[in-house]
């Protein structure tokens, strides 16, 4: 088997479009962890790559907190590509010369999906705060039905970094028998107290934001910016390391070098932070921040090892983890809890911590020593004897 | 495959849970896998052996276990293989240690530097020896705890831990016999073990 050696090279997908489909009717709604049901459900997403006649080579990417479909390619212009662009494509880690690759946005998210901002069929305004609660589980069962409808019978692996780690970890415990591997990048199983903290803080910077209105900000056309621009403003620090920032801000200033003492923007990293809280008010909601985030918070799948470990002794996915040095988001050892609780369940599983000084961002950057060990993972994927493809999705 | 990974394998039993300490590339594991049934896993410290065994389809953790075990539960494996790397070990009694809390049995092998011609080394040249099975010199062997049979032998004693009757290997890494199987402690150039916790007097 040759070894990729630079993975960071290789080509684009080139143009894509984002699709539509409405997935899941009243006979058959999706329903919920809560109970609550929901019919239909408008999934966006796009696909890499072609599938094969068996509907076996299918690789799913699931998004993390603020992702969309659009993972890979571009809308047109070419100098604007999708947020995963260097890892799937052409003799990228994700190979799309073999795999067939699905990105779609997620339940309760706003690039497409059914979420909040969503229209409410039986009261024809937008959900709101009325949108039900949903679970990680939840988030993947969307995805196992926009499967079924793509004529995926199996994935050759489903692939994840932070919320999305968590979804893939969710799909290979439930559905085993659906996945041949199963990649966790900076991932967790659960949050710890300071990353519920985070989550609080900034639920509680959109839900005092005046213009918040208890979610219903949408109905009388404002929007909590202030809120939800801190939020991001606060969750961006978190995907970035101390030496990241030291590096590429240190104590700067944004003009000159004379400070100019005063509240306004002045040194460099608060005029970034500002940029990003901007950026992301153009594309993202206030209330599918507060529902995604809430999902992550309650996401616990070895919280009741009685009945988690049952499935963990039907569990025989083969598991790639990785972590980064300078994450302290999901730092090394939450990804070591996972490696350790597989272990102890005889699952397979290769694991390694990433040398980078890039945080929990670091799984969206071309870091060699990771992409290698992401293409010769995949590169084995369903080629382990032993596996048969009895199950479907 | 080399010899010695052979017989080692040779001494796992078929449809084990196989933890491989210093797994190289994989080459011992993908043996008991593919071929015998096993279950396993590796942990190798080295980043171009950790690639070599994730190109081969072999799920290994990256790790240095002169910091313990701490990724595996007590128990959680049949067997451990220690092949040719307690002696590149920092801590070889806590790499020993760590291995039986995770498994009952360890299979334990290495350069036994009780060898006369390494004796002779020494006695006759005045220089740390240079054994054939390893053959770098002192200041660029990984070798940083070499010890003989009779050493390891009183390690293992010294944790508690009890020892069938080593394996002799000969150079070639395949059994060996003659005056090596019969005096190993001078004669052999390299040994495995199966280790186990020591039932206590009485159950012998």
């Amino acid at each position: 088997m040759p070894d990729a050696l630079h993975t960071d090279v290789g080509g684009s997908v080139g143009p894509v479009t984002t699709q539509h489909v409405k997935l899941f009717d009243d006979p058959h709604p999706l329903e919920l962890e809560s109970g609550h049901r929901l019919a239909p459900v408008e999934v966006a997403y796009e696909t890499y790559g072609e599938l094969d006649a068996n509907g076996t080579n299918a690789v799913v990417i699931c998004h993390a907190l603020t992702g969309d479909a659009h993972a890979a390619g571009h809308h047109g212009d070419p100098s604007r590509s999708g947020w995963w662009d260097n890892f799937i494509g052409p003799g990228k880690p994700v190979d799309t010369r073999r795999l067939f690759v699905v990105c779609a946005n997620l339940l309760g998210g706003c690039m497409g999906t059914t979420g909040p901002s969503s229209i409410n069929p039986e009261t024809g305004e937008p959900y709101g705060l009325r949108f039900p609660l949903f679970t990680v589980g939840d988030l993947v069962e969307v995805h196992r039905a926009l499967m079924r409808h793509l004529g995926v019978t199996r994935l050759r692996a489903a692939i994840g970094g932070s919320l999305g780690g968590m979804q893939v970890l969710h799909w290979a415990m439930e559905f085993p028998d659906e996945l041949d591997a199963a990649v966790l990048v900076c991932a967790t199983s659960r949050l710890s107290a300071q990353n519920i903290a985070f989550s609080a803080v900034a639920r509680e910077a959109i839900m005092r934001d005046p213009n918040f209105h208890g979610g219903d900000y949408q109905r009388i056309g404002v929007r909590p910016d202030a809120g939800l621009g801190v939020a991001r403003m606060m969750a961006h620090i978190t995907y970035l390391s101390e030496e990241g920032m030291r590096e590429k801000f240190g104590r700067r200033l944004q003009n000159g070098t004379t400070p100019r003492f005063g509240f306004d923007v002045d040194f460099q990293v608060e005029s970034y932070l500002h940029h990003q809280g901007e950026v992301f008010l153009r594309r993202f909601d206030a209330n599918s921040y507060l529902y995604l985030t809430r999902a992550m918070d309650y996401f616990d799948p070895f919280r009741d090892m009685v009945a988690a470990g049952p499935k963990l002794e039907a569990l025989r996915t083969p598991f790639l983890v990785v972590s980064f040095d300078s994450d302290w988001r999901f730092d090394t050892a939450h990804s070591r809890e996972i490696v350790q609780i597989l272990a102890a369940h005889r699952v397979p599983v290769t694991f390694r911590e990433i040398t980078s000084p890039h945080g929990h961002d670091s799984f969206l950057l071309v870091i060699p020593e990771y992409h290698r060990t992401v293409a010769n993972f995949l590169r084995r994927a369903g080629a382990e004897p032993g596996f048969t493809h009895a199950a479907g999705i | 495959m080399r010899l010695d990974l052979g017989v080692i394998a040779d001494m796992v039993p078929a449809g084990s849970r196989v933890l491989d300490l210093g797994c190289g590339d994989g080459a011992l594991l993908e043996e008991l896998i593919r071929r015998r049934g096993c279950q396993g896993q590796g942990v190798e410290v080295s980043s171009e052996a950790f690639h070599a065994c994730v190109a081969r389809g072999i799920p290994v953790v990256a790790a240095d276990i002169d910091e313990g075990l701490p990724d595996f539960t007590d128990g959680s494996f049949d067997v451990v293989v220690l092949s040719h790397t307690l002696q590149a070990t920092r801590r070889p009694a806590l790499v020993l240690r760590e291995m039986m809390r995770v498994a009952d049995t360890g299979i334990v092998s290495f350069v036994n530097y009780g060898h006369i011609g390494l004796r002779l080394q020494l006695l006759t040249r005045g220089r740390m020896p240079v054994p054939r099975l390893a053959p770098k010199r002192w200041f660029e062997t990984a070798n940083i705890h070499p010890c003989s049979i009779l050493d390891f032998e009183s390690l293992v004693r010294g944790q508690g831990l009890v020892t069938d009757q080593p394996v002799i290997l000969a150079a070639d890494g395949g059994p060996a016999g003659g005056l090596a199987a019969r005096r190993p402690n001078a004669f052999a150039l390299s040994a495995a073990y199966v280790v186990r916790r020591d039932p206590g007097p009485g159950v012998r």
